[in-house]
């Protein structure tokens, strides 16, 4: 009956997402099952992918989704993001997904303040996959802390000077561009503004692939600008406005991590059931105990619960509201449901899903950085604890 | 060149079928898909389209509930649909579905018919052929390779041990097997523009049908009883003691696998 709970979870109501975004969701769903599933173990194993597949996803429209058409887009709306980023999630590699989306934080800032100039440059490349972006706010000494960042950027004539260095960067190893948080004022958030980096600029040094507990083909690096000389030309939007476009950005990043960490849930339980009905202990199936039963029950809740308050934040933000506390409760709940479910996942597996290459073991490596990265979960609770206490 | 491509809309094949207790018909949702083996036509026409700068229409008889089949085929990059969608069609058999589907690609005008071989939902495997009798050109049939040049197709036609070359001119009806390509997935752009695409609906009537002659009332074939499939068998164990692979061997000896 693995089937039956495979559709509870993952496939939508009927109407809830509109004929678009069905037919998306069925195209992303074959690139899924054709260009990534019978190579998902290989590249976990490699750490790293081809990068043709970035131009492969980016004929299809996967790259581009939910941006304009005159930036190489296609205006499909938030339900056509949403079909679009669950079903890439289900290709159960986080660092997969991860890697193929870090535009997703890179280029909305450049979209929404950006010039024509920077958008022909900057974006229209990268959603056709010939270029890889990157977003770089995280610093060596400020994560959380973002109004603490170090990296200066000093006017010089036409160009600004960089020094300083940033950190746990996705795609950092292969971008070929970056949207670089640096303080171009004096201290705090009043002081920073956003640029573009080319990654062939002298000066722009950067480590090799960073070893980590999960997210394996995803390219972390830690970045180094030592007097990089920047055209003014490549700021996005007005010197020392930086922060309160990163704060309008991590939205829809966050509204991204929440999918992924409900779609991660679904997969690890979904797997969990599979096994659970297949394995036989004491002469009955792991599934026939009630104390399972109703473990799969509850994550079946908790999972639900948390996909259901996502599309409830969705729903205000397509209206055009302000949700920034829904999307910070949907993000803590739902990378809490992936963390549950892993666990459970694992366990359910017994000591095979301690084993490396066993598809619950990978889950629960790559479903802990969800509360981490975009805002910790700590910080998901400070922001809404400013707002409703 | 100008290609018509039959695209039938049926139940999700995931999902259960339910027939209607009185005249065993399939009960068609709202919610009807392409059938798979009409992606293969569609894809067909569009490689064949792309190469003569012609364009592909498509051709559909069903209930058009909320047409996301018919959108699957236009995000593909067909250029229009015609659906013909009426409830005096309730009840058709293969014969009248194909009279009416011929009525309106004469009306459109056509150099090529695409149709799947057999339907997933029907599989009459015979539309295609009626089509071909009816608008009074060749059939080619069990394409596996198309071929076209000028006013001529040539086509593989499958046959058990391998295939025949067959070659026709235009205008013609062509039905491919399911796997002769690689159908290709909708792209977003295409899924988007879809929704600005024609969709002709017409009824019976507009075909010049009068009641009498389409739905259950101008069918010859009627469906008189249904039978479930019978339960399958449980297989037979054999236990190894050793010798089990004699056994295993006369068995597929005898289903002449080996
Ligand atoms: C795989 C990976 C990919 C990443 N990709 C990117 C990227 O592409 N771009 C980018 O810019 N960054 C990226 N990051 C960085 C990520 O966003 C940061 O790691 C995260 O924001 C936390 O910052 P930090 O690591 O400096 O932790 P810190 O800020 O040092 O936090 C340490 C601990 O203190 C807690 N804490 C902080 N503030 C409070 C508070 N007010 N109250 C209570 N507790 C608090 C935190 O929740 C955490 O538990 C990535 C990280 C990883 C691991
Ligand atoms: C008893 C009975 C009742 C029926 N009731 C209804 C009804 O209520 N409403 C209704 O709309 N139809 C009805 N039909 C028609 C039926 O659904 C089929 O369309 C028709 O019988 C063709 O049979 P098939 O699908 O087995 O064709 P096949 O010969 O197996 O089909 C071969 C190919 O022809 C094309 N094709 C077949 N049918 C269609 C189609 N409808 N539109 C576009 N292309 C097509 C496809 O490319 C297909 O791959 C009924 C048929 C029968 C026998």
């Amino acid at each position: 009956m693995s089937d039956r709970l495979r559709a509870v979870l993952s496939e939508p109501e009927a109407g809830r997402f509109g004929p678009e975004a069905d037919l998306i969701r069925a195209t992303v769903r074959s690139f899924v099952a054709t260009e990534i599933l019978p190579h998902v173990d290989r590249w976990e194993e490699a750490g790293t992918f081809p990068r043709e597949l970035y131009p492969r996803a980016g004929d299809v429209g996967i790259l581009g989704v939910g941006y304009p058409e005159d930036v190489g887009g296609t205006p499909t709306g938030l339900w056509g993001q949403i079909a679009t980023w669950e079903e890439m999630a289900r290709c159960t590699s986080g660092g997969i997904a991860a890697s193929l989306g870090s535009h997703h934080i890179a280029l909305p800032p450049i979209v929404a303040h950006g010039t024509p100039e920077q958008q022909a440059r900057f974006v229209s490349p990268v959603l056709a996959g010939d270029r890889i972006a990157a977003l770089a706010i995280t610093e060596p000494g400020a994560g959380s802390d973002v109004a603490n960042l170090m990296t200066r950027a000093v006017r010089d004539g036409d160009h600004y000077l960089i020094d300083g260095s940033k950190t746990f960067i996705t795609s950092g190893v292969r971008a070929d561009q970056i949207t670089v948080a640096v303080r171009t004022g004096g201290p705090g958030h009043d002081g920073i503004s956003l640029l573009v980096v080319e990654a062939d600029v002298d000066g722009f040094t950067r480590s090799g692939p960073m070893a980590k507990m999960g997210w394996w083909p995803s390219d972390t690096a830690t970045l180094y600008f030592d007097r990089v000389r920047v055209p003014v030309a490549n700021r996005v939007g007005p010197e020392n406005a930086g922060f309160r476009i990163i704060m309008e950005n991590f939205q829809m990043e966050r509204l991204q991590l929440a999918v992924s960490g409900y779609v991660t849930a679904e997969t690890a339980i979904v797997e969990a059931w599979r096994y659970a009905t297949d394995r036989t202990v004491f002469g009955r199936p792991v599934a026939g105990f009630q104390a399972n039963r109703h473990r799969f029950v509850d994550l079946v809740a908790e999972t639900t619960a948390a996909k259901e308050f996502t599309y409830r934040a969705a729903e205000g933000i397509e209206r055009g509201e302000d949700r920034t506390t829904e999307i910070s409760l949907a993000k803590l709940l739902a990378t809490a449901a992936a963390e549950h479910a892993t666990y459970a996942a694992v366990q359910l597996f017994g000591g095979a899903g301690y084993l490396r290459g066993n598809v619950a073991e990978r889950l629960y490596r790559d479903a802990r950085i969800l509360a981490i990265g975009g805002g910790t979960s700590e910080i998901m609770r400070e922001i809404v604890a400013k707002r409703i206490l | 060149m100008k290609i018509a491509v039959c695209a039938k809309q049926i139940p999700d094949p995931a999902t259960p079928y339910e027939l209607d207790p009185e005249h065993h018909w399939i009960v068609r949702p709202d919610d009807q898909i392409l059938d798979d083996t009409d992606r293969y036509g569609v894809e067909i026409g569009l490689q064949l389209a792309e190469a003569s700068e012609g364009s592909v229409t498509l051709f559909s008889m069903s209930p058009a509930g909320n047409l996301q089949g018919i959108r699957q085929a236009l995000a593909m990059g067909a250029d229009k649909a015609v659906i013909v969608s009426d409830p005096a069609l309730k009840g058709s058999d293969a014969l009248v579905t194909a009279k009416v589907l011929a009525r309106a690609i004469q009306q459109e005008g056509f150099d090529l018919v695409i149709a799947g071989t057999e339907s997933t939902d029907g599989s009459a495997g015979v539309l295609p052929q009626q089509l071909s009798e009816l608008l009074e050109v060749p059939a080619l049939t069990f394409a596996k390779a198309v071929e076209h040049d000028g006013d001529t197709i040539r086509i593989h036609r499958q046959t058990p041990d391998g295939y025949d070359e067959v070659e026709a001119t235009l205008p013609a009806v062509l039905t491919v097997t399911a796997g002769v390509v690689e159908p290709r997935y909708p792209t977003f752009k295409g899924i988007m523009q879809a929704k600005q695409k024609p969709v002709e609906q017409l009824t019976a009537a507009d075909l010049g049908f009068d009641a009498t002659e389409v739905g259950a009332a101008g069918s010859a074939q009627y469906v008189r009883s249904v039978t479930p499939v019978p339960a399958r068998q449980a297989g037979e164990i054999v236990e190894d003691d050793g010798e089990a692979y004699r056994k295993i061997l006369e068995v597929l000896e005898q289903a002449k696998v080996v």
